[in-house]
């Protein structure tokens, strides 16, 4: 079973092949990638640098090209696609049909898988990309039970890669416009969610502190409390006169108990959220992960280091985490 | 301008579902979708009702298009899609990639719906090579994005656009419903039926701002684009959508066709979208929105 694991720049490309990455991956510095952050992404000179690493190590690194560009603007997600082919990466990540139509056409042998935002939960919707575009693996969305992702892996479609840890879209990626509603700016489109230049602290009487998004309060905090970033989903609000988290708490996905039932239901390669996340974060959950991937392969049935759920749980959102949707009680 | 009745996203009553579309079938739209588009759990009516009351429907002279779910996760899902599919003579909205692939395997002409991504003319193309003869815009799809469709002189499909309802906003595997109500969504008693317009989530200012729909989540406020169908014309969109409610979508709809019949825009009582103007799906435009709206026609409350 591959270990992806996440790159906002190049020391963390070097300390995920260090700490035991199968394959790192990455985004160029625009939007063509779901995480077109500030500061974060790499240059094409640091991404040449980057790939010598881990080829030299016989590990891969993917770019994800996952965003949705508008007629006038596919002209730099195209050029995103040679420079990927140019830069010999091992696969890229898309989610466009006209990307992957692109990408199939002009370098059939570049690898293509398919990005977790082309919200795609069915063997039929897999086929699809398999056969219009010979996708070689798929990421799936965090929707699906361990049962449902059990009974996709049996068609063998393609490969499925599955998200193992990491902060949670509680929402089908490629299916949430609740940032593109309050800001205008979309995972989508434009690579990012809830972006900083609309968010605004206010400090109140009493220490009480209060986020908006774009005008729109999304959560206010007590002195001791707590204070998490204000994206749409993970706001408090009031429904039916109560106020609590109504769509998700600040909670990281954590399916390190998973892993054997991951592994014996064929999924291919377990997946890493967190390009926006700092070295000591890629390092540690690198390393826990690779460690628990190799134990479960020398010693199927060996009990999980418990020390290993404390290091993932202090890089966890929150500092708590959840089985997310491949529990059925967290639906 | 064509007007269209979409697919109910609320879960009603078996008895009201019938009652409001035989009602439906005699108020001036040119066609009608059906469909559990929303939550497959949801089953006052199976598919195979959803297909009888269709075929019942049609016999009024409308279109009839039956919708897919936007999220299938349960092989069950695959086959009541497979079954809509495969119901002989009427189109199908295909919500969802599943449903293009099912729709394209058989060589059928499809509709696509509001929750395909569907950003460019290169996909527009692949989905028209696959049998798409419609898409109705997803919500992000405004003035500029359609101009550039055009621009791309490639052949375009029909285009249709959400012009009345909450806008459909984001999708989920949890069921929020079941969450406000402190239930398990496997135990969940298909409680939503009690929301039959959902169920308003507002800020802890008390401020109206986003509706619960069991998995999905929708804007609070109704859009409402009756102002702007001449502009909609003639940017290109062929057919207008209106999202059924419980309260008196016969004047909604009646509204829709004098506007379109006098070429005389009415006056707003929703919201205008800011997504058209390319903007934030809830930004007020200065000066075109309306300063009180009509809330009687809108909800009941």
């Amino acid at each position: 079973m591959d270990l992806i694991c996440p790159a906002g720049n190049l020391p963390a490309l070097k300390t995920a092949v260090d700490h035991g990455a199968s394959a790192v991956y990455v985004g160029f510095r625009d939007q063509t990638n779901a995480r077109a952050f500030a500061g974060l992404n790499f240059s094409e000179d640091d991404l040449r640098q980057g790939i010598g690493y881990a080829h030299a190590r016989q590990r891969k690194v993917y770019i994800a090209l996952n965003t949705y560009p508008s007629p006038a603007h596919i002209g730099a997600w195209q050029k995103a696609v040679d420079r990927a082919a140019d830069l010999d990466v091992d696969a890229i990540i898309c989610a466009d049909l006209g990307v992957l139509d692109y990408a199939t056409r002009q370098y059939p042998n570049l690898p293509r898988h398919l990005s977790v935002q082309a919200s795609a939960t069915t063997h039929a919707a897999l086929r699809y990309y398999r056969e219009r575009f010979g996708i070689a693996r798929a990421v799936m969305p965090r929707v699906l039970s361990l049962q449902q992702i059990e009974r996709l892996c049996e068609r063998q479609v393609v490969p499925i890669e599955v998200f193992a840890f990491g902060s949670l879209c509680i929402m089908v990626e490629g299916r949430c416009q609740l940032s593109s509603y309050v800001t205008g700016v979309s995972p989508n489109r434009h690579g990012v969610c809830s972006p900083a230049k609309f968010v605004r602290w206010d400090e109140e009487p009493g220490g009480v502190r209060s986020v908006h998004l774009n005008d729109v309060l999304i959560d206010r905090y007590q002195a001791h409390e707590p204070a998490g970033y204000p994206t749409v989903c993970k706001g408090r609000y009031e429904v039916g006169g109560e106020i609590f988290h109504a769509l998700e708490e600040p909670t990281s996905l954590n399916t390190l108990q998973l892993l054997p039932m991951l592994k014996a239901a064929g999924v291919a390669a377990l997946k890493i959220e967190g390009r926006q996340r700092g070295l000591a974060y890629v390092g540690t959950v690198t390393r826990v992960w690779r460690q628990a991937i190799d134990q479960l392969e020398s010693h199927p049935g060996a009990a999980t280091n418990p020390a290993w759920q404390r290091e993932l749980d202090a890089h966890a959102e929150g500092h708590q985490t959840t089985l997310g949707p491949y529990h059925r009680s967290w639906h | 301008m064509q007007l269209t009745l979409g697919p109910l996203q609320y879960f009603w009553r078996r008895d009201d579902v019938f009652k409001f579309y035989r009602a439906a079938a005699q108020w001036p739209l040119d066609t009608i979708y059906l469909g559990e588009t929303v939550c497959s759990k949801r089953r006052e009516l199976g598919t195979r009702d959803w297909i009888a009351l269709a075929n019942e429907l049609a016999e009024s002279g409308r279109e009839i298009v039956l919708s897919s779910l936007a999220l299938l996760e349960a092989e069950s899902d695959l086959s009541a899609l497979t079954r809509l599919v495969e119901n002989g003579h009427l189109r199908v909205e295909a919500n969802d990639m599943s449903a293009v692939q099912l729709l394209r395997d058989r060589k059928l002409p499809f509709i696509g719906g509001p929750s395909l991504n569907v950003y460019n003319h290169v996909a527009l193309r692949l989905l028209c090579a696959d049998g798409m003869q419609r898409l109705v815009l997803g919500i992000e799809l405004g003035r500029e994005l359609l101009q550039e469709f055009k621009d791309s002189g490639e052949p375009l499909p029909e285009f249709e656009t959400i012009a009345w309802g909450r806008l459909p906003l984001a999708y989920s595997a949890r069921c929020y419903t079941a969450r406000a109500l402190d239930l398990a969504k496997d135990d969940c008693g298909f409680r939503c039926i009690d929301y039959p317009d959902g169920l308003p989530l507002k800020t802890r200012e008390s401020r109206p701002f986003l509706t619960i729909n069991g998995i999905q989540i929708q804007s609070n406020e109704h859009c409402d684009l009756a102002p702007d169908i001449a502009e909609l014309h003639a940017a290109g969109v062929q057919l207008l959508r209106l999202y059924p409610q419980t309260n008196d979508m016969e004047s909604v709809v009646a509204r829709f066709r004098e506007a379109i019949d006098s070429g005389r825009p009415p006056q707003r009582i929703g919201k205008e979208s800011g997504y058209w103007h390319g903007q934030a799906g809830m930004e007020r435009l200065p000066g075109s929105g309306a300063a009180d709206p009509v809330q009687a026609v809108i909800s009941p409350q």
